[in-house]
């Protein structure tokens, strides 16, 4: 009982982490229909610009929103000089160009810092909590903690405020909503911005646990990429479950399946969700107009 | 003559909305009926739901006795259905040519080993395709593009294209969506004559179109619908004088049908 | 007489493979020709999947993964020659693109791209853990291939570049001429219908997943037997070459040279081999450049590199 209490409280560290991921492809994808591949280097980028601007010697909490608001700006130049002028360009191209800037940020990081993995101190201390025969770090408190803050934020966010409601709209009918006086190029660059600042984030809270390095941002895409898509994408909810559910399967995989399978596990599930329900488990259906 | 096509208490929903209710109507061979009604009548959607295109929530499709109802559109085609679109739906990088011989799939198609490998029976079998395709573009005056890839044509020139493509299939029923819809006068009358012909071939056309007199001048018959509902059927003459279809179509469509020219 | 189009593209292949060792300054050259042609050769396959059925993939290189193996595990296990082994990799991909090809053909878009994408990464898993069998992430050796030896009883003396150049080139060649017998036929007029408007293609009889399914089949054995030869002449195989990155690498050289026609396609299998051969001097920005040009072409080239370039060339402005 204790042992699956253990591997629980692994999946749902895990799995926060790949919730924050999804939530940002969800943002994206709502105000532009592009799913960003390098919606993982933000991850990246958050743990190790924190590292870098913590060993330069500013304390960790300033080094934290330096790191969180420069991949912001990231973001927002990502989607200027890339996502907007390829607007209308094919599926295919779109994924290119996001796996493209991927490679990218992942080869600037390489010289700008360098090929060492890293790490910085937990918030809280790494003593483990006891909870019923298992532990917990008390980072993964604050992953998990993070991770629903940020969903209720954003559910606040596009249900409360008139600029969510408007990248709502965007997202629903990107004409109707021009129509009606939505700015919706500026629509796309907060969400782009919006997104960049949560995968950091994501980075700044997984980085005690999981540690950081310049490679690490694609397995964070693909996993994040899997949960969006296993929740339906689009869906904020569906990203938060879908993240968590990726999260523990992958926990539950190591401890009675397989270590080394853990990765496949969550691509059998996606595949098996896929086969059986293939808009996802909250998605909507479409039927083609002809 | 027996029924072709019978069409028997067809309905669908969408969203809790009632799309199609209950339409009923029968088609003969070498017999044109024509489906009108207002714009969202539900025009469309019955097409779709004939052609498999959409599964029907109601009713069934008969097509020469067997029921057809929700089979796929690629197994409806072997069974001699086809049809155009009204938004068209062409393959616009190939050219005007090759979107006439893709109507031809059913005949040139082969083992695909033996295309891969070129082997002369594919190539023949694409061949001849190409020849009856070529004769087809003839027959809608578009011989001259042939070549030309099909998004770069006009839009009078893709609705004559999509109609040799389904006129390819060499179908028992042909489904026609709007087939003047966007066509000058002259062409309008070339697309009257080419249906004409074609019902006189003994193939049941089914027809939606706007332009009423080119509706009440051809067709044997007429379906008229209102939000999703058969209002009338009947003759030319019977229908038009048909005080509840003045009321829901004529009366807002005359107006309109000046507008078309 | 006026030359068809497949005729003009073999007789420009053929051409570069036989013409260009007389400009290599060094017996390097040739080794890179051939991994070229090898890139070459799982990129024909792509435009057969996504250039002509408009279908995407990012996991074609679980197939490349499974003809890579084939030839190192088949000939130690079972004595089978490296040449049948090619053919059984082939037959594997193909067997397992059939059996998995219609339940994710069905889906479209980024969906599609996942299901893939999920495919052979999956595959690369179970070559990175199955230790005892792959050698897990060091990889392991592959047998010679033996047709050097043979050409040589039979008085043909090749150098193992030449050798495997000429022989990658000749296998690129079949299979573009395979592609594009496929274009002009029945099969790849009914693909590239589907492509441009699925409905479109059903209403005229076209089985539109059993056409997927084919397209899907038949570029699987194109990265298998890519992945073969490339196994082969490296005489070692890693679990890279089914991984992620080299899915990816697959789908760029296809749409970077233009994914529309076969010898675009093998174009941008040849830039973006070279590229790195050419960038070795600035290792460090190597990836930088990389991700760049991909990003670049997609946004400036829509259609893909050959393509646009031939249209500035022709200054035929559409």
């Amino acid at each position: 009982m204790s042992e699956l209490l253990q591997f629980l409280f692994s999946g749902v560290t895990i799995g926060a982490v790949y919730a924050l991921v999804a939530l940002g492809f969800t943002i994206i994808y709502n105000a532009s229909d592009v799913v960003n591949f390098a919606q993982g280097e933000f991850v990246m980028l958050g743990g190790m610009i924190t590292w870098f601007a913590h060993a330069a010697g500013l304390p960790l909490p300033l080094a934290a929103l330096i790191a969180i608001a420069a991949t912001a700006c990231l973001g927002v130049a990502m989607n200027k000089l890339m996502i907007e002028p390829a607007r209308g360009a094919p599926v295919v191209s779109l994924i290119i160009i996001t796996i493209g800037a991927s490679i990218f940020i992942e080869g600037a990081a390489q010289l700008v810092f360098d090929k060492q993995i890293h790490s910085f101190p937990a918030f809280s201390g790494d003593a483990p909590i006891r909870v019923g025969g298992a532990t917990i770090l008390p980072q993964s408190l604050w992953v998990t903690g993070g991770a629903i803050a940020v969903f209720v934020g954003l559910w606040l966010f596009f249900t409360r405020t008139l600029l969510g409601r408007a990248v709502l709209a965007t997202s629903n009918n990107r004409l109707a909503a021009q129509l009606v006086g939505i700015n919706t190029t500026f629509v796309m660059t907060l969400s782009f911005a919006l997104s960049a600042a949560i995968g950091a984030l994501a980075g700044v809270l997984a980085t005690p646990i999981t540690l950081t390095s310049y490679g690490v941002g694609i397995g964070f895409a693909l996993k994040g990429f899997a949960g969006a898509m296993l929740g339906g994408m689009g869906n904020p909810k569906g990203a938060l479950v879908g993240g968590f559910a990726i999260g523990m399967i992958e926990a539950l995989t190591a401890g009675y399946l397989s270590s080394q399978y853990k990765d496949a596990a969550a691509f059998v599930v996606i595949l098996a969700v896929l086969f059986f329900l293939p808009q996802g488990l909250f998605g909507r259906t479409s039927t083609d107009r002809v | 003559m027996s029924d072709l096509l019978s069409i028997e208490g067809l309905g669908i929903t969408f969203g809790g909305l009632k799309a199609v209710h209950d339409v009923s109507f029968r088609v003969r061979p070498g017999e044109i009926v024509s489906v009108i009604g207002p714009n969202g009548a539900g025009k469309t959607t019955l097409f779709n739901m004939i052609s498999g295109v959409y599964r029907p929530g109601a009713g069934r499709v008969v097509l020469e006795g067997d029921d057809v109802t929700g089979m796929e559109p690629h197994l409806l085609a072997r069974r001699g259905m086809s049809r155009t679109f009204q938004n068209l739906q062409i393959f616009p990088s190939m050219t005007a040519l090759e979107n006439a011989v893709t109507g031809y799939h059913l005949q040139e198609r082969g083992p695909v080993l033996a295309d891969l490998l070129g082997l002369p029976g594919a190539r023949a079998r694409a061949r001849r395709a190409e020849e009856g395709a070529r004769a087809l573009l003839a027959r809608v005056g578009l011989e001259r593009a042939a070549e030309r890839a099909a998004g770069n044509l006009s839009y009078g020139s893709l609705k004559r294209l999509e109609i040799a493509r389904a006129l390819a299939l060499e179908p028992k029923v042909l489904l026609l969506d709007e087939p003047a819809a966007g066509c000058n006068a002259v062409e309008t009358e070339e697309i009257d004559h080419l249906i004409a012909e074609v019902a006189a071939s003994g193939v049941a056309i089914l027809l939606v179109e706007h332009d009423m007199k080119m509706v009440m001048r051809i067709s044997n018959h007429i379906v008229v619908l209102d939000h999703g509902e058969k209002i009338a059927e009947g003759d030319p003459a019977t229908v038009s004088r048909n005080p509840a279809v003045i009321a829901a179509y004529l009366g807002v469509e005359e107006g309109q049908d000046h507008a078309h020219g | 007489m006026k030359m068809t189009p497949k005729t003009a593209t073999l007789l420009v292949l053929a051409a570069l493979i036989a013409l260009t060792p007389f400009f290599f300054p060094s017996g390097y050259y040739y080794r890179v020709g051939a991994l070229l042609f090898v890139n070459g050769i799982a990129v024909t396959g792509m435009v057969i999947l996504t250039g002509y059925a408009g279908q995407i993939s990012l996991g074609h290189a679980g197939f490349a993964g499974i003809g890579a193996y084939a030839c190192a595990l088949a000939p130690v296990h079972w004595g089978l020659h490296p040449a049948l082994a090619v053919i059984l990799g082939a037959a594997i991909s193909a067997i397992l693109a059939f059996l998995v090809g219609r339940p994710i053909l069905r889906l479209k878009g980024y969906y599609l791209g996942v299901a893939t994408l999920g495919l052979g990464i999956l595959v690369a898993m179970v070559l990175n853990n199955e230790r005892q069998l792959t050698g897990g992430p060091d990889g392991m050796a592959v047998p010679e291939l033996g047709l050097r030896a043979l050409l040589k009883g039979w008085g043909l003396t090749l150098s193992n570049g030449e050798f495997w150049y000429f022989f990658c080139g000749l296998v690129l060649l079949v299979g573009a001429w395979l592609a594009l017998n496929l274009y002009a036929s029945p099969t790849g007029r009914a693909l590239r219908a589907l492509h441009g408007s699925e409905v479109a293609a059903r209403t005229v009889g076209i089985d539109v997943a059993r056409l997927k399914l084919q397209a899907f089949v038949i570029s699987a054995v194109y990265a298998s037997v890519s992945g073969s030869l490339l196994a082969l002449q490296n005489k070692f195989v890693t679990p890279d070459v089914a991984g992620f990155m080299h899915s990816i690498e697959m789908v760029t050289m296809a749409v970077l040279g233009g994914v529309g026609s076969v010898l675009g396609a093998i174009f941008g299998a040849g830039i973006l081999t070279l590229l790195p051969q050419v960038l070795t001097v600035f290792a460090e920005y190597e990836q930088m450049v990389l991700g760049l040009v991909m990003v670049l072409v997609m946004i400036f080239l829509r259609e893909g590199l050959l393509p646009s370039v031939l249209r500035k060339f022709r200054g035929k402005d559409e």
